[in-house]
């Protein structure tokens, strides 16, 4: 008895120094150099006081959550379209659109101005059709579209192998019984790729709260909290409103996630 | 008990063909007529098209163009499965993970939009009926196989179908459980009277329940007809074979005498042509010691079943002959016996 339970420890071990080293202390050390600057502890109550630091805090969270939301939309539609479908071209066109997994934050942030900035594509369509030239790259539009740029690779592949197991005869059952196409989806399908949903969910969420790179790149007139961090840390040289802002940016995301798998939860086990 | 709601309905099916994209040619031209009330089962080895011709009855496929679908003399080929009407019962059972076994069969009249009152009254009716209202809250990944196909008949029963559609329903149970609920799906469709096809491979299933059986064989209809007509009559080779177990005799026929290397067998109506006969192992009998025979062979094996001893015999063809004896003797391996076979069971085909 004793040695199995020294046995476990001892496979514990690995898991615990990680989490010790790259989580825990890194995490109570933020904690604490957010608490040490001017004004101490008070500038995690700027977080909450400070229109500036909320603002962002929100439209990070706003625009992750509409980011997700449009993913699982998009990627829940091409990844059962694209499972049951098979045509000439499937593949190269699943790898196609795997492809931005590959690119930095720059780089996406890059391709939203070539599309819909200043000399951008759509800027040029809508000039020649209607007058009025339509940019929006560096607003918080052109980075949603961005973001669910690099949301959608992430997420099909999840829905694609969840749309490889659902039981076609679920939903012949289904249809047998009097269900429309429509009813087919809410009742059959999307409840058989809730669990995909909610992990390539989860870490889409996460990715467009965390996204640096391309926010940086459409700078302009965004205010996301990956920005305000920066922002203190290097120009303003806060580090201790920096760490703050840190800090309370990852525990917000770790509950948002929390609370959506907790409400998700009871269906899931359900669904077995 | 009885209470379908819905007339049972009559089904015909003409010219219905099926080919897939991939050019296979599941279904040749078949013309079918199925009865209201009846239970048509369709029997045959896997790929014979019996499932395809489901699956167009249920409006899961469509046929071919020319093909048509009625129910009731009404066309409903290009009906979709939704609109039809149709309770079917899958052989993996379908069941919707998400929801209780309660929600599973009420899902039905939910969709209809049923008041939630007459769909709880009509769930209990069901589960009551199955015998499984302890299993009602129950999730489905909680029940056995058996229970499973129970909530699966009450499901597609409760919305009071015109016809009900069963492909393979007892393939994934284990014997006894198959045999149990083979005899509760029997008097269940004779309770409701109503228009039933089942679809099995089973031709112990076939016979036990079919009013009439369909036996398919590469896309084709071999056979329709009552489960006796089919036994004692099968209209091919394929047929004689692949229900029950048939007997083989090779020779030749002079003078109403059948004769083979075992010997000769006299039978006044034999057609003169007759180079093989078949017959059923309940047609042919070991003879009592001292009893005139024409017939002889060498048991090649024996086992005693308690109620009574298979026997195979070699007469020298390639296949020995199957007997089931009831006689109250031991036979054993190389024993010499006559043989008596009644001329009324021999078929040539």
């Amino acid at each position: 008895m004793r040695h199995e339970t020294r046995r476990l420890i001892l496979l514990l071990l690995p898991a615990g120094i990680v989490f010790a080293a790259f989580f825990l202390l890194p995490m109570a050390r933020l904690f604490f150099i957010g608490g040490s600057g001017k004004t101490g502890w008070a500038a995690y109550a700027a977080i909450l006081t400070d229109s500036l630091y909320l603002d962002s805090l929100l439209s990070t969270m706003a625009v992750a959550a509409a980011t997700t939301a449009a993913t699982l939309v998009i990627s829940g539609i091409s990844g059962v379209f694209l499972q049951r479908h098979k045509f000439p071209g499937n593949a190269l066109l699943v790898s196609m659109l795997t492809f931005p997994l590959a690119f930095p934050g720059v780089v996406i942030g890059f391709m939203v101005i070539m599309l819909a900035g200043r000399q951008g594509l759509i800027g040029q369509v809508t000039q020649a059709l209607t007058g009025e030239k339509l940019v929006f790259a560096y607003t918080i539009a052109g980075l949603f579209m961005g973001y669910v740029y690099f949301s959608i690779p992430r997420t099909i592949l999840t829905v694609m192998a969840a749309a490889e197991k659902l039981d076609p005869k679920l939903e012949e059952a289904a249809r047998s019984l009097g269900a429309s196409p429509w009813r087919v989806l809410l009742d059959v399908i999307i409840p058989g790729l809730k669990p995909a949903f909610i992990s390539a969910g989860a870490i889409c969420f996460a990715t467009a709260v965390g996204a640096f790179g391309t926010a940086f790149t459409l700078a302009a007139k965004i205010n996301v909290l990956p920005m305000v961090i920066y922002t203190e840390f290097t120009l303003s040289a806060n580090i201790a409103m920096a760490a703050a802002l840190s800090f309370v940016l990852g525990i917000v995301t770790w509950l948002v996630l929390a609370v959506a798998r907790t409400a998700a939860g009871s269906s899931v086990a359900a669904a077995g | 008990m009885t209470d379908t709601g819905n007339k049972p309905v009559s089904i015909a099916l003409t010219n219905c063909s099926k080919t897939f994209p991939d050019g296979t040619r599941a279904l040749e031209p078949l013309d079918l007529a199925i009865h209201a009330g009846e239970t048509v089962v369709f029997l045959g080895p896997s790929g014979c098209g019996k499932t395809t011709t489901l699956r167009i009855i249920a409006g899961l496929e469509e046929p071919d163009a020319g093909g048509k679908v009625l129910f009731d003399g009404v066309d409903v080929t290009h009906l979709p499965i939704e609109q039809r009407n149709v309770g079917m019962v899958f052989q993996s059972y379908a069941l919707f993970p998400n929801m209780t076994v309660a929600g599973n069969i009420g899902y039905g009249l939910k969709i209809r939009k049923v008041p939630d009152a007459q769909i709880k009254a009509r769930v209990s009716e069901m589960l009551a009926m199955m015998q499984i209202t302890r299993l009602a809250d129950r999730r489905i990944d909680q029940l056995s196989g058996g229970q499973r196909q129970r909530v699966a008949l009450a499901r597609a029963i409760a919305v009071r179908p015109r016809a009900l559609l069963l492909d393979e329903p007892l393939t994934a149970l284990d014997a006894k459980l198959r045999d149990t609920l083979r005899l509760e799906i029997d008097s269940l469709l004779r309770s409701l009277g109503i228009t039933a096809i089942y679809v099995t491979h089973d031709q112990a299933e076939a016979m036990a329940l079919g009013d009439r059986i369909v036996v398919m064989e590469h896309g084709r209809v071999a056979q329709i007809g009552k489960p006796r007509e089919i036994y004692q009559r099968p209209a091919t080779r394929f047929v004689a074979e692949f229900i029950g177990t048939m007997n083989r005799l090779t020779g030749s026929v002079s003078n109403g005498t059948f004769t083979c290397k075992a010997g000769g067998i006299a039978w006044p109506e034999a057609p003169s042509s007759a180079t093989e006969i078949l017959f059923r192992p309940e047609d042919i009998r070991v003879v009592e010691s001292g009893e005139a025979t024409g017939l002889k062979g060498t048991v090649a094996a024996a086992f005693f079943l308690g109620d009574r001893t298979r026997l195979f015999v070699d007469v020298g063809e390639a296949q020995p002959l199957v007997i089931e004896s009831t006689a109250r003797r031991d036979f054993s391996h190389g024993d010499r016996v006559g043989l008596a076979i009644d001329p009324r069971g021999l078929l040539v085909l």
